[in-house]
């Protein structure tokens, strides 16, 4: 019989951890493709964060180092320094990285720190229980706005891609989604372009995955997919904003 | 050898070179911003990195990274920058990697001010950072013991795989001695084979991580972490000695404290009082068991700190109330005046006759 | 010999250069030294002192608290430290910039118009190597060609040009302390 569909080489033999419907697999099994097709296994280190994606060390079959609560730009960095020849890459949620790692990514792309951030926006925390992310848009109900996220209280979502943008030391900004075949075909396009700025030594690359969280959102994993179309698309749009050397 | 002139902040600059350290991440702060002058110039000299970060949690995890991929890393700050960095040394420690950091103690708590402190000491042996870990703390008190026990961190840290400290103040790190300076040499640093490298560079996978999800494999860590702690407060307790011989009257002091009871003790031997003094090197692992063995011949002892007594009790547990253990301390900045310490032990000496 | 000197003074006035030429040349002539400096947290203006160590033994303490020299470059270090002096010790001062008198009886004291001697042979920077060369004839810590020989380690090289007329001024300061010793003994 022809195989025509196996595991990525870079995904190790293990079940994922995450709730059904979660998109996280996907973008998992994405990166572990490009790494594959790139050839760069053995040659890339990957930083894993703290919630939902601080199993991520149980899932890639590669060296990984564990950083704690929004730190990992700033420990790929020292890592990056050390060995400029490897590819590191981090993956980091939404509270991770927009909320309590602000401070570390915007330095490591103001720094242009040659490392490639991947950044999965679900708008809400999913490992702590569903409460209000940095991303959470507006009116959307968490466990910690559950009257609606609302300007007077919580202020706004905050836009990544559109905020690292004017920094010289960003090299490569996209957002993608997971939420249909034909956005994640591009969506892995789109990752591999990240990693590949990495290995020609381009400066810092940042890929930001619109993802969903069924369990949090409390819809059916059908029902997400509608729901990110629906809502997180129109707030946060889709596309390239930067590429080497031309301001999107 | 050269013998030269030289300043505490070089000194930690010079060391960190010599002992293969080439890269420092850190962030400006008085009174530790002379040290990241000079390795901003040295270590480019020598390939090596110094790079500023956008404050002291981002500088210790560069730290981290660094360490994870196998390099002989350092960073200083001073007491509110070492705050900033705890979360990040209890990952060293649950993690096991090495690393040396810096701490120019400066008036506290707080912002409080620029001036020598002795404040982090509870910080620095009883764990800043959360979680059941131990940091060796190293407290030099000359400038060529800064050269020495710099480079020797850098090795303690290697071979217990363990963040270390180094301890002092502005006062030692602005101050000038002569050192003797030994000529450069190539040193081979230990293999690390389990640094985050890259599959392709050594046998297996490796995983940096100090997350343990099921209580009975933390354990197991924990235990595992309790025997290398174990190994160095067998191994590493260093302390220095002053006149203990016919000394009936013990001062203990480090760094700065202790450069102030030597003349104490000088002034007071002077006028026929039997003073004599004990220096710990290292504060974690405190040499309980020397201050034990004289406390068994002494009739008190004095501890003088730039702080509120906080290596006080560690002499205390140590004696296991044998003896009484008082305090002298300025606080806030202030340092000590010899005069008025020697003011202290004639008055305890006085009192002690009267009993 | 034990001399613990401290050098008081505002930024800007040298104390501290002074301070580490000394313990330069201290080193040179294989004495125990030590330099340890004070200053507040203006960078220009503000305090700026140092304690000099300067033994045939080990240094116990290397903090300046009784000295047995004090320079004083300013009325309000005059006021702040005459006091800490150790009986017998010797308080030198630059009196083209301290009006105020020395209140205590049991030290010497020596006045230079330091930056008028200064202006006399060209330049009123050398003002400070004055009061030093006085301090060496005075004391006897260090040598003159020690302290010639540390000013070359001290001084940047693009300053080094102005080496002969420092030296000019050591030998000025020594020369005043000279008659003043004469004039002692009369």
């Amino acid at each position: 019989m022809k195989k025509v569909f196996t595991r990525p080489k870079t995904l190790k033999d293990v079940a994922y951890h995450y709730c059904p419907g979660c998109t996280h697999g996907i973008a998992h099994r994405l990166i572990a493709e490009v790494i594959d097709e790139l050839g760069i296994q053995n040659t890339t280190i990957g930083m894993t964060s703290v919630g939902c994606s601080v199993f991520t060390m149980e899932y890639f079959d590669m060296d990984m180092v564990q950083a704690s609560h929004g730190r990992a730009p700033a420990v790929a960095t020292g890592i990056k320094r050390v060995l400029p020849d490897r590819i590191i890459f981090t993956y980091q949620g939404d509270g991770d990285l927009a909320a309590i790692g602000t401070g570390e990514f915007v330095h490591a792309a103001a720094r242009g720190e040659n490392i490639t951030v991947i950044f999965i926006n679900n708008a809400v925390y999913g490992m702590t229980g569903g409460q209000m992310a940095p991303t959470t848009l507006m009116g959307q109900v968490t466990k910690t706005t559950p009257f609606g996220r609302s300007k007077e209280v919580n202020g706004f979502p905050v836009k990544v891609c559109e905020m690292l943008t004017p920094l010289e030391g960003a090299a490569y900004l996209a957002r993608v989604s997971v939420h249909s075949p034909k956005s994640i075909i591009q969506a892995k396009k789109v990752i591999k372009k990240s990693f590949e700025v990495q290995m020609e030594g381009l400066g810092f690359s940042l890929v930001e995955v619109l993802s969903t969280c069924p369990t949090n959102w409390g819809l059916s994993p059908l029902e997400s997919v509608k729901w990110l179309e629906d809502n997180m698309i129109p707030y946060y749009p889709l596309g390239e904003f930067k590429k080497p050397g031309v301001l999107a | 050898m050269t013998r030269l002139l030289m300043k505490g902040t070089d000194a930690i600059g010079e060391a960190a070179v010599r002992a293969g350290c080439r890269y420092f991440f850190g962030y400006p702060i008085t009174p530790q911003s002379e040290l990241t002058h000079y390795l901003a110039r040295r270590l480019p000299e020598v390939g090596g990195l110094y790079l500023q970060a956008e404050s002291e949690v981002a500088s210790i995890n560069m730290v981290y990274g660094a360490a994870g991929a196998g390099a002989r890393v350092m960073t200083a700050s001073s007491g509110p920058g070492i705050s900033l960095m705890q979360e990040g040394f209890s990952y060293m420690a649950g993690a096991e990697l090495p690393c040396v950091a810096v701490n120019l103690m400066r008036g506290g708590p707080g912002l409080g001010n620029i001036a020598p402190s002795q404040a982090d000491y509870f910080q620095a042996t009883k764990g800043g950072g959360h979680g059941d870990y131990h940091m060796i703390v190293l407290a030099p008190n000359s400038v060529q013991e800064i050269l020495d026990y710099t480079q020797k961190a850098f090795d303690l840290a290697d071979q217990y795989r363990n963040p270390v400290m180094v301890m002092a103040d502005g006062i030692m790190a602005q101050m000038m001695e002569p050192v003797e300076l030994e000529e450069e040499r190539n040193i081979e640093l230990p293999a690390k084979p389990w640094a985050a490298t890259g599959m392709a560079y050594h046998q297996g996978r490796n995983v940096i991580n100090s997350c343990y999800v099921i209580p009975e494999e933390m354990e197991v860590v924990n235990l595992r972490l309790e025997k290398k702690y174990q190994q160095i407060r067998q191994n590493e307790p260093l302390c220095d000695s002053y006149l203990l011989e016919g000394a009936e009257i013990v001062l203990v002091a480090f760094g700065t404290a202790s450069r102030l009871c030597r003349s104490v003790v000088d002034k007071a031997r002077q006028r026929g009082i039997p003073v004599g003094m004990i220096r710990p090197i290292t504060l974690w692992p405190f040499p309980y068991d020397f201050i034990e063995d004289i406390a068994g011949r002494v009739k008190w002892m004095l501890a003088v700190e730039m702080n509120m007594g906080q290596m006080q009790e560690d002499v205390q547990l140590a004696v296991k109330g044998k003896i009484p253990v008082y305090h002298y301390g300025r606080l806030g900045g202030m340092v000590p005046v010899a005069r008025d310490i020697l003011e202290e032990v004639v008055k305890l000496y006085n009192g002690g006759a009267l009993r | 010999m034990l001399e613990e000197i401290y050098i008081a003074g505002f930024g800007g006035q040298g104390a501290l250069s002074t301070g580490q030429l000394l313990a330069h040349a201290g080193l040179l002539e294989g004495k125990c030294v030590s330099y340890v400096p004070i200053y507040g947290v203006e960078k220009r203006g503000g305090v700026a002192n140092c304690g000099v160590t300067i033994s045939d033994r080990e240094i116990s303490s290397p903090l300046v608290t009784e000295p047995t020299v004090l320079v004083v470059m300013n009325n309000l270090s005059l006021a702040r430290f005459q006091d800490t002096v150790v009986p017998g010790g010797l308080i030198m001062i630059n009196s083209s910039l301290v009006e105020s008198p020395v209140t205590r009886s049991d030290v010497k004291v020596v006045s230079i118009q330091a930056n008028e001697e200064a202006e006399a042979l060209g330049n009123v920077k050398v003002a400070n190597n004055i009061i030093l060369g006085a301090l060496l004839e005075l004391t006897g810590v260090a040598s003159i060609e020690g302290v010639e020989q540390s000013l070359k380690e001290v001084f940047p090289k693009r300053h080094h040009h102005m080496i002969p007329a420092n030296v000019k001024a050591l030998e000025r300061g020594m020369e005043l302390a000279r008659a003043h010793k004469l004039s002692q003994v009369d």
